[in-house]
């Protein structure tokens, strides 16, 4: 079994920027994060939280579950003038301040709801003037990439986690920031996306599609490569041109070489975003916290992470076992048994004795088969994290299941001090 | 238990199995497969995420891209696996429909492609493409004959199971013809799309969602369920996973006064059998019984929330099907256990009507 986690020397380490909490889908991943950034807040960090998608109870309690959206169209389906409202209030994708910290040990919590198409949609909107910007947003590969190219949203993530970092210098002052990574295929797309995105942007295929139009500034005209016609056959040698227009049908070809044209533009500033981003991820100022469950699959996950972390030489700081099973102590499995089965004999004496058992005996016998069912999780659980963090090398913590949904601050308070108690 | 269940319409041979994250996708598309070769049927089930979650879950070596026997049912049927990748998935599709269409001067239009980094591109960046890259080899293992030819002979597999992506992207996932029809307009590729959105879209396809009895994945099923419906994709039925067996309530009988007695009765009978060891001190005792009806109450709790969870997930207008949580956990032994329990009562199809509240085993 590996040593057990000191969270809060890794919260009260001023060196330490950066918290990305990683893991596979539904182990209460944000929820992590969520009472991690809290507990730093309330031991006097300035912490802006970035998480994704949350369940309604929890953005309440961060007091991210506005929808400015929701309330311009409300506004249009009055009659009102459309977008009047627009930039008022900040929407949930805006880091906000978390009511209800305590802030006596000067420290603040901010916190926001990442949202991918906002934020690329910025990006363009920065990078490119207004008529081209607009081109690009419409451009139907575009609208794809933008809702279900797999690495979008933990790019606009990785892009987010950068401007917060850039904020440290700002009025707000943040010193830590906490990231949920998104809920991905595999959990390791979060680090793989920045060179995902490189590989479309970069790859030699693109550059290929990018090629004709270097050469001849004349073929930039929406009608893109057929305008180039035979230069792009050139270019794309080997008949490629030709498959791909068998194949694919010329439109999106044409649709994909504007576009990787567009955000060529758009994303010069967001690879030295990323880089720099990137190197930040890579030294001591982040600690990465992987995040799992109990369970066979999550745990395999989380060793698989943990590896992939160290092969990139990024930091594993802990793998936190989410949800464990707890039973109550001083009743081992053999004696609950005992006593369930001789109160369902009626072999107890007292009261129950002469063969019929009454009600309060079978449902005191329940109370202890419960015990019986918690014993065993909690045996197998156990059995099951050592075995397989047994040679993760990262320390673990051990967070019980809690009596109901965090739905509140002090939900999130009880998981941290759970992090907390874990040494 | 649903009536007629097997008698109603048609059935379907392509299962499609998606949920949130976390939820038991996997499990329940394994335990599926095997309830459906224990009724001797030859069924394949597919993984298309690359998270090879179907050999975890069964211990085997990972699987390739290629069919692998899995597991034997007990009625003579046959599990078979298969990890579909989207690269290998696209060779292949370039080789069967386009090998020649270079007339044979630039070799095989795979290698071509290949060599230009376009293979990459296509499959791992280009958005959809990929989608019906893996769609599209699902379709063909649904429709293959022994015959090879789509008008004759027997299906190769009387079903096919598939593990699919979560609920936040099935339906982009299965609805790619949509997209396909606007971003490869007239190419050969939204043509196999329009096909694969064909048979996706007819009784012959069920969708099922998985869920636990918690708000996010209810949530999310609730919406999966609105998206798939609009998408004209059948939906099959709401499975929710580890339902917990319900604790002893207030309402079982016995004050409380009496419970509390008849445990401190059962503990002293137990340990007096005991004979090793120190003997607890009563106040030890006493403390330990209200953590005990603390603990109960508790679980009480989480069984009347999820309850509550189960009866909102109707809301989806399914049925909706139970599986029991495993103290045990999903092992081998467990996962026998759900497939046992599908046999017994197999999952509602796109043919079934929901039925009223509690009125499904």
């Amino acid at each position: 079994m590996s040593t057990a986690w000191d969270v809060d020397a890794l919260l009260d380490d001023p060196s330490v920027e950066v918290i990305v909490c990683a893991g596979s889908g539904g182990v209460g991943k944000t929820t992590t994060a969520a009472a991690i950034a809290l507990r730093a807040a309330e031991r006097g960090r300035r912490v802006a939280v970035l998480t994704v998608d949350p369940a309604r109870r929890l953005a309440q309690a961060l007091g991210t579950d506005g929808t400015p959206g929701d309330a311009a169209d409300d506004a249009a389906e009055a009659g009102a003038e459309a977008g009047a409202d627009e930039g008022d209030a900040p929407g949930p994708d805006e880091p906000r301040g978390v009511p209800g910290v305590d802030t006596r040990r000067g420290g603040s919590l901010d916190a926001l709801v990442l949202d991918a198409r906002r934020t690329l949609d910025g990006l363009v909107d920065a990078a490119l003037p207004p008529a081209r910007a607009a081109q690009v947003k419409a451009n139907p590969v575009y609208v794809s990439l933008a809702t279900s190219f797999s690495g979008t949203q933990e790019y606009m993530a990785m892009e987010r986690l950068g401007q917060l970092r850039a904020g440290r210098d700002t009025a707000a002052g943040w010193d830590l920031v906490v990231v949920d990574t998104p809920p991905s295929r595999s959990a390791l797309d979060f680090l793989d996306a920045p060179t995902r995105l490189a590989s479309f942007l970069d790859g030699r295929f693109a550059r290929l599609l990018m090629a004709p139009v270097r050469f001849a500034g004349s073929a930039r005209t929406s009608t893109g490569l057929r305008a180039a016609g035979g230069r792009v056959v050139g270019a794309l040698a080997g008949g490629v041109a030709a498959v791909m227009d068998r194949v694919l049908g010329g439109r999106l070809l044409r649709d994909v070489q504007a576009l990787v044209e567009g955000l060529d533009e758009v994303f010069g500033g967001f690879r030295e975003r990323a880089e720099v981003t990137s190197a930040a991820l890579r030294d001591g100022r982040t600690a990465f916290v992987v995040v799992t469950a109990p369970e066979a699959e999550p745990l395999a996950e989380a060793v698989f992470l943990t590896e992939r972390l160290r092969s990139a030489q990024l930091r594993p700081a802990a793998v936190v076992v989410n949800r464990a099973a707890r039973a109550a102590t001083g009743l081992d499995a053999a004696t609950a048994r005992q006593a369930a089965e001789a109160l369902r004999t009626g072999t107890t004496g007292g009261a129950a004795r002469g063969g019929k058992t009454s009600a309060a005996a079978e449902k005191a016998a329940r109370v202890l088969d419960l015990q019986v069912e918690l014993l065993e999780r909690v045996e197998r659980e156990r059995r099951l994290v050592a075995e397989r963090l047994a040679d993760s090398g990262a320390p673990t913590a051990l967070v019980p299941a809690l009596d109901g949904d965090v739905a509140d601050l002090d939900g999130l308070r009880a998981v941290g001090d759970a992090l907390g108690r874990n040494r | 238990m649903i009536a007629g269940t097997q008698a109603r319409g048609a059935t379907p041979r392509l299962h499609v199995v998606t949920g949130k994250g976390g939820t038991g996708k996997t499990t329940l598309a394994v335990a599926l497969a095997l309830s459906l070769a224990d009724e001797g049927r030859r069924v394949l089930v597919c993984e298309v995420e690359g998270r090879q979650g179907v050999s975890r879950l069964l211990g085997t070596e990972a699987l390739p891209y290629e069919e692998v026997d899995l597991a034997e049912g007990a009625g003579g049927g046959q599990v078979v696996g298969l990890a579909v990748e989207p690269r290998a998935a696209l060779v292949d599709y370039l080789d069967t429909f386009h090998g020649g269409v270079l007339g044979g001067r630039g070799g095989r239009a795979s290698t071509v492609l290949d060599r230009a980094g376009a293979v990459e591109f296509i499959a791992d960046v280009a958005p959809g493409l990929r989608d019906v890259l893996l769609v599209g080899k699902v379709y063909e293992a649904v429709r293959r004959t022994t015959t090879g030819r789509s008008d004759g002979g027997t299906p190769v597999y009387d079903a096919v199971v598939l593990d699919a992506p979560p609920t936040g992207r099935i339906t982009r996932f299965l609805g790619i013809g949509d997209e396909l029809a606007q971003l490869a307009a007239g190419g050969p590729i939204a043509a196999r799309a329009a096909s694969v959105a064909a048979l996706l879209r007819s009784e012959q396809t069920a969708v099922h969602l998985v869920c636990l009895p918690e708000e996010l994945p209810v949530t999310e099923t609730l919406e999966a369920a609105a998206e798939l419906r609009a998408a004209d994709l059948p939906l099959g039925s709401v499975v929710v996973n580890r339902v917990l067996s319900a604790a002893a309530g207030d309402d079982d009988g016995g004050t409380p006064a009496s419970v509390r007695a008849a445990l401190l009765r059962g503990l002293g009978s137990a340990r007096d059998g005991a004979q090793d060891g120190a003997q607890p001190g009563q106040d030890d005792v006493e403390a330990l019984v209200t953590d005990l009806l603390t603990q109960n109450r508790v679980r009480a709790g989480r069984v009347g929330e999820q309850r509550r969870w189960l009866e909102a997930a109707r809301a989806a207008g399914r049925p909706v099907r139970e599986l029991p949580d495993l103290p045990g956990g999903v092992d081998l032994d467990g996962l026998y256990r759900l497939a046992d329990d599908l046999a017994a009562t197999p999952l509602p199809t796109p043919g079934d009507v929901p039925t009223s509240a509690g009125g499904v085993a």
